[in-house]
């Protein structure tokens, strides 16, 4: 068991699932990691000058450049002959899914050697809860509000993990807070391969998705059992569901704990539901076909 | 050269100028170095990192190849592109010739990594006047360059998984105000480091520019013009066939060598600045109206006039520079004419 390399007395808010993410992420990596962080809710919290809760090298420069960064350093390292350090660019959705996703996009044609970890509280939380391209649908947010004539996000979240995929990469996974050991081991197996890996965790904001701060394991893994997070992997461009209920719960146990869907009517998770149910059945039939996703895009 | 193997480095082929600079930052924050060029919109795109890299501390270097920006699109040659990025921190070096920016790049790293500066500098060289014209070179010897350039050992802050460091940190007020002032404090003071490489390379090599932030030519005229870059060629054949006017040229316009200008035109009757760039709003360009500023504090101030010239690589002649002079005489103090 590693140390625990995120130091205590960081100024998350309570309950923040994505300090948990960090936190899982280093227990995975151990020491010998660079981290690239792009501006944003962990960045903010976690680095304030003169103190800092990272115990493993960290830089951030900018909010959309946290890929490049980590690019430049991974070169460094290689010009230094330094072939054993994991560096990791490490962002929120803002971050990696909006504003900094043309140098994702970058480093995944490239296929150069860095991990991308994406943290993902659905919205542009350290500026107050804005939407971003992870948002869910239906959710209300500071710039997609429900009201008389909007059911809040009227598009569906975008899927960042496929379209790296699509880029070739060799490892993709999805994972979540609420099954640390899962997330660990994803990040173990990543840091075995090499080129571009992509990883993105679903972490709760108590704060900007209205919940109980006591409550964000609770919600992350009603994520997962209800199907509205779906934890999988795609090694060498196959699919693999890595949590297999017997049975989803539905997705309402898991909207009506969160005041970011109070609003939304019965028909409105209706559409939540079938959309869950189908995305639920195509991808059981991706993995049976055994399909290559890497080589057929 | 890299894909032959003459040098052993990497080649990043990076999708923007935004991630190359971005890149260039994560390289130098790992300890080692890097390189990347530029221009116009390019440079434009970098904006914000420019003020981070500034901000870090980071020894990065860059050459711009100066170019118009647009709208309208153009692709030719004026300074407004790095102008523009005058107050981000980076120390920046305008250059006469092909020959001295071969050796500025040089001179660049050893400015940069020297411990006592720790900023980004960036070469300015005019775009296709300098960068598209045939003009013969003296490539310095790599056993010389390395000797004047050691392998770069970082000793400051850089990413190392041996010793953990946090680079980039959020900031409130009090100490972003502080440093802040210590970046300015720092920019201030590199110029004693510019010109000290300036001669250490003269000795090495047999050649200095001026020294180093300023180069004066024929500068005992009444009349003294003051500009940047490559039309100083032109300049310094104009000023061989006059008797009334020498030339100030400006190689260090970040920072600015304040002293140095005083003492380069403090007795003149007239200074006539020369930009190629205009600070839309202020009817001028920016060297002019810092050049008078600097002036300000002398009791016989000389007339100070400006002229915009070469936007969009408007060609700048012999001719246009002695009727400059000529019409300077009859200007008012302050007045700026538009050399079209």
């Amino acid at each position: 068991m590693n140390d625990d390399l995120i130091s205590p007395g960081h100024r998350t808010c309570a309950g923040c699932g994505s300090i948990l993410a960090a936190r899982h992420m280093l227990k995975a990596t151990g020491r010998d990691v660079i981290i690239c962080e792009s501006t944003g809710c962990l960045e903010v919290t976690s680095t304030q000058y003169p103190l800092t809760s990272w115990k493993v090298p960290w830089i951030h420069v900018l909010f959309e450049n946290a890929v490049s960064v980590a690019v430049g350093v991974k070169a460094a390292l290689w010009a230094q002959g330094n072939e054993h350090t994991q560096v990791i660019a490490f962002g929120g959705d803002g971050g990696i899914v909006d504003i900094g996703f043309g140098a994702v996009s970058g480093a995944l044609e490239r296929n150069d050697d860095i991990m991308i970890i994406t943290y993902d509280n659905e919205a542009y939380a350290n500026t107050g809860i804005q939407r971003s391209g992870a948002t869910p649908f239906g959710a209300s947010t500071g710039t997609s509000p429900h009201g008389k004539v909007s059911i809040g996000k009227k598009v569906w979240k975008k899927n960042v993990p496929m379209i790296a995929v699509a880029h070739g990469a060799g490892y993709v996974a999805s994972a979540s807070i609420a099954y640390p050991k899962d997330l660990q081991d994803k990040i173990k197996k990543a840091m075995s391969i090499k080129g571009t890996r992509y990883i993105h965790i679903h972490t709760p904001c108590p704060v900007g998705w209205g919940f109980d701060s006591s409550k964000t394991i609770e919600i992350a893994r009603l994520a997962v059992q209800t199907g509205m997070w779906i934890l999988f992997e795609i090694e060498d461009g196959k699919f693999k569901k890595m949590f297999r209920p017997t049975e989803l719960m539905p997705v309402e146990n898991y909207l009506r704990m969160q005041k970011r869907f109070e609003h939304l009517k019965e028909e409105e998770i209706k559409i939540i539901q079938d959309h869950i149910n189908q995305t639920w059945k195509e991808l059981d039939n991706l993995e049976k076909s055994g399909v290559n996703l890497r080589t057929i895009l | 050269m890299i894909a032959d193997g003459r040098i052993k480095s990497r080649f990043l082929e990076v999708e923007s100028e935004f991630s190359a600079i971005s890149s260039v930052a994560g390289a130098v924050a790992a300890g080692s170095r890097a390189f990347t060029a530029t221009c116009s919109q390019g440079l434009a795109l970098m904006h914000e990192v420019l003020f981070a890299i500034a901000g870090m501390r980071l020894p990065v270097v860059m050459v711009v190849t100066n170019r118009a920006l647009s709208s309208p699109i153009n692709i030719w040659n004026d300074c407004q592109d790095s102008i523009s990025e005058r107050d981000s921190g980076w120390i920046q070096l305008y250059v006469e010739t092909v020959q001295e920016a071969v050796d500025t790049i040089i001179q660049a790293y050893k400015i940069a990594e020297d411990n006592r500066v720790l900023l980004p500098v960036m070469v300015c060289m005019d775009g296709f006047i300098l960068t598209h014209t045939v003009e013969p070179v003296e490539l310095p010897d790599d056993v010389e360059v390395k000797k004047f350039l050691p392998k770069y050992k970082p000793n400051h802050a850089f990413l190392d998984p041996t010793r953990p460091m946090t680079l980039g940190p959020f900031t409130y007020p009090e100490p972003y105000f502080k440093l802040r002032k210590e970046l300015s404090l720092a920019i201030d003071n590199s110029k004693i480091i510019i010109s000290e490489v300036n001669e250490e390379f003269g000795e090495m090599f047999k050649r200095k520019y001026g020294n180093g932030l300023i180069e004066e030519y024929k500068n005992d005229k009444k009349i003294a013009i003051v500009s940047m870059g490559s039309v100083c060629g032109t300049i310094k054949c104009v000023v061989d066939s006059r008797k009334d006017t020498g030339l100030v040229r400006i190689r260090c316009y970040r920072p600015l060598p304040k002293e140095d200008l005083i003492e380069a035109l403090k007795g003149k009757e007239i200074v006539i600045v020369l930009d190629k760039n205009i600070s839309l709003g202020l009817g001028s360009g920016s060297v002019f109206s810092e050049v008078r500023d600097v002036l300000y504090s002398l009791k016989d101030r000389p007339k100070v006039v400006g002229c915009v010239a070469g936007l969009g690589g408007t060609d700048i002649k012999s001719k246009d520079i002695n009727r400059l002079i000529d019409e300077s005489k009859k200007m008012k103090d302050g007045e700026v004419v538009w050399l079209i």
